[in-house]
């Protein structure tokens, strides 16, 4: 294993940084979607292809995206996992999240996944394992922010 | 017909968590130094200087290139900072060939450093990467990204977590008889299975560790090669390839490249392996230096690489498959990036083991029957990954098939 070197002075420093990140056009409308309890996904008619996250250029297509389309209230799980260590700030650990390709949509977003009974793990994930199905819920108070909306078993 | 292009010398420290005996800077001077005097050159002999440094937001000091200039010898020299993340040092080695092979320098010091272990917050840095909007919500890093696409992959071929364990009890072997490792030592399976769980199904041995330390490689033309090295190992072949950052639109049954199985080095290797006219990786190929953060991403890179088929590699591994000695090709016998990742610089230290295996010059990681070896490097959540082949001989390149 490593052998650490004897300790020295270090010089500590804090830094605190903020921020306010323009929002714009797209992603806008998909918060103001949120808000109203809606998913949507941008949509490109040469492609025919649906977004999520919404995109305001199809690259596939060379085309800006020319549309939008209501997200299905359920999908299917395509990658997921129990994050058990390492995270301040965000929601307690043990917690599922999971990519979920909803229904109508050709790209998976992320998410938490609400209902999985963590005390297990390998229980809990086996229950969100890759096509497993899950639908949308959203929060009672919504703010415009992605964690408005999160999964759920089906059977939760 | 092209140009020769070849390494002239290496450098590396000895890795760890901490260096607290010098600065950022001053580790940076040490590989600098080092490589010079492994090549028998003065600073003067070095046309250019292509600078390794990853996100800044690790050692806290915003581009520290620029810090770094005077002890890297590059004051009065073109200067070229390259960063893709993880990526950065095999993405400086190509900066390097293509400055070499248009002519415009006849040498070229790459150099850098990394210090990961100055800051408490790694993990909520590595966060930042994700996107403001969409994803930094949620616990996503490169742990747990790696998570995800190990859900894919493991499930896709019936394996588990047992299988991926493998890589770090044959990779830290390995570094035992590497001194500039950071994590070396014998563990077993079991081991591996009883680490504190990270991410499901990642435990802590399945991860690499933050590293701190140096490494410079200097590379050169053929007047150079003629004057300062009578083994140098030629680059033959290269490829780099960049992907969508949207992790979303890649961990999906509807993905161009499907992330699970990292299918990005599959058309990485093509190209690179065009290149150098290779067409059978297993048999070509004595080592193998592989940006391997993770036990899954080793194994996924060999059968994306095509030294065996998709689901195959852990297996390969338990009879002894990727073994330096008695194995058919031998893989990280550095112990890579599971036993060292200083970010910035990992995957130079790929290319620095993969050249020093075809000079001759790895001790006691030394393979025989040496001709060809390959380093590879991962940047962003695998959203780009490049390829390296070394050579003994220059073998006149092809043009790549796509």
């Amino acid at each position: 294993m490593s052998t650490e070197p004897a300790a020295r002075p270090v010089l500590h420093q804090e830094l605190t940084l903020s921020y306010d990140y323009a929002i714009g056009e797209v992603a806008g409308t998909f918060f103001d979607g949120l808000r109203d309890g809606k998913i949507l996904a941008s949509t490109c008619s040469a492609s025919d292809l649906a977004y999520l996250p919404p995109r305001a250029y199809c690259e596939r297509s060379f085309e800006p995206c020319d549309g939008w389309t209501e997200a299905g209230e359920e999908g299917v799980i395509e990658a997921s996992t129990v994050v058990v260590r390492g995270f301040e700030g965000k929601r307690p650990t043990p917690v599922a999240i999971a990519f979920v390709r909803l229904d109508g949509v050709d790209s998976a977003i992320a998410n938490y996944v609400d209902g999985v009974d963590c005390s297990d793990i390998d229980a809990a994930v086996a229950s969100i394992a890759p096509g497993t199905r899950v639908r949308v819920a959203f929060a009672e108070e919504r703010e415009g922010r992605i964690t408005d909306f999160s999964f759920e078993l089906l059977d939760a | 017909m092209t140009d020769p292009v070849g390494v002239i010398s290496t450098f590396q420290t000895r890795f760890g968590s901490r260096h607290p005996d010098v600065t950022y800077v001053e580790q940076a001077q040490q590989a600098a130094v080092g490589a010079l005097h492994a090549a028998g050159m003065r600073p003067d002999d070095i046309d250019a200087v292509v600078y390794c440094m990853a996100p800044t937001f690790f050692m806290g000091v915003s581009d520290a290139d620029q810090w770094a200039v005077d002890h890297v010898f590059a004051a009065g020299k073109p200067f070229f900072r390259i960063h893709t993340g993880g990526s950065t040092g095999g993405s400086a080695v190509h900066a390097a060939l293509g400055l070499l092979r248009s002519r415009m320098f006849r040498s070229v010091l790459v150099v850098g450093a990394e210090r990961l272990n100055e800051t408490a917050d790694a993990q909520e840095i590595l966060n930042l990467t994700f996107d403001a909007f969409y994803e930094r919500d949620m616990p996503l890093s490169t742990n747990t990204s790696v998570a995800l696409m190990a859900s894919r992959y493991l499930q896709r071929h019936g394996l588990t977590e047992r299988d991926l364990a493998r890589a770090p009890v044959r990779q830290r072997r390995s570094a035992l008889k590497n001194p500039y490792a950071h994590l070396k030592g014998e563990i077993t399976v079991d081991d591996v299975l009883e680490s504190p769980l990270i991410a499901h199904p990642l435990k802590l041995y399945d991860v690499c560790p933050r590293s701190s330390g140096s490494a410079a490689m200097i590379l050169g033309d053929a007047e150079t090669i003629d004057a300062f090295q009578p083994r140098p190992a030629f680059i033959n072949g290269f490829s780099s390839v960049s992907d969508t950052y949207w992790l979303g639109d890649r961990l999906s049954d509807e993905a161009d490249l499907d992330l699970g199985e990292m299918e990005i080095a599959a058309v990485t290797a093509r190209e690179c392996f065009g290149r150098a006219g290779i067409t059978d990786p297993f048999g070509e190929i004595q080592v193998a230096e592989l940006y391997d953060p993770y036990s899954l991403i080793g194994y996924l890179q060999l059968e994306q690489l095509g030294f065996c088929a998709g689901g195959e590699a852990p297996r390969l591994d338990a009879e002894g498959t990727w073994d330096l000695h008695g194995g058919g090709v031998a893989v990280n016998p550095s112990g890579g990036t599971l036993c060292t990742n200083p970010i910035a610089i990992t995957g130079l230290v790929r290319a620095i083991e993969a050249a020093n295996q075809v000079m001759g010059t790895a001790g006691e990681l030394q393979a025989t029957g040496v001709r060809n070896t390959i380093a590879t490097a991962i940047g962003g959540m695998a959203q780009f990954t490049n390829v390296t082949l070394f050579g003994d001989d220059h073998r006149d390149t092809q043009e790549p098939t796509r």
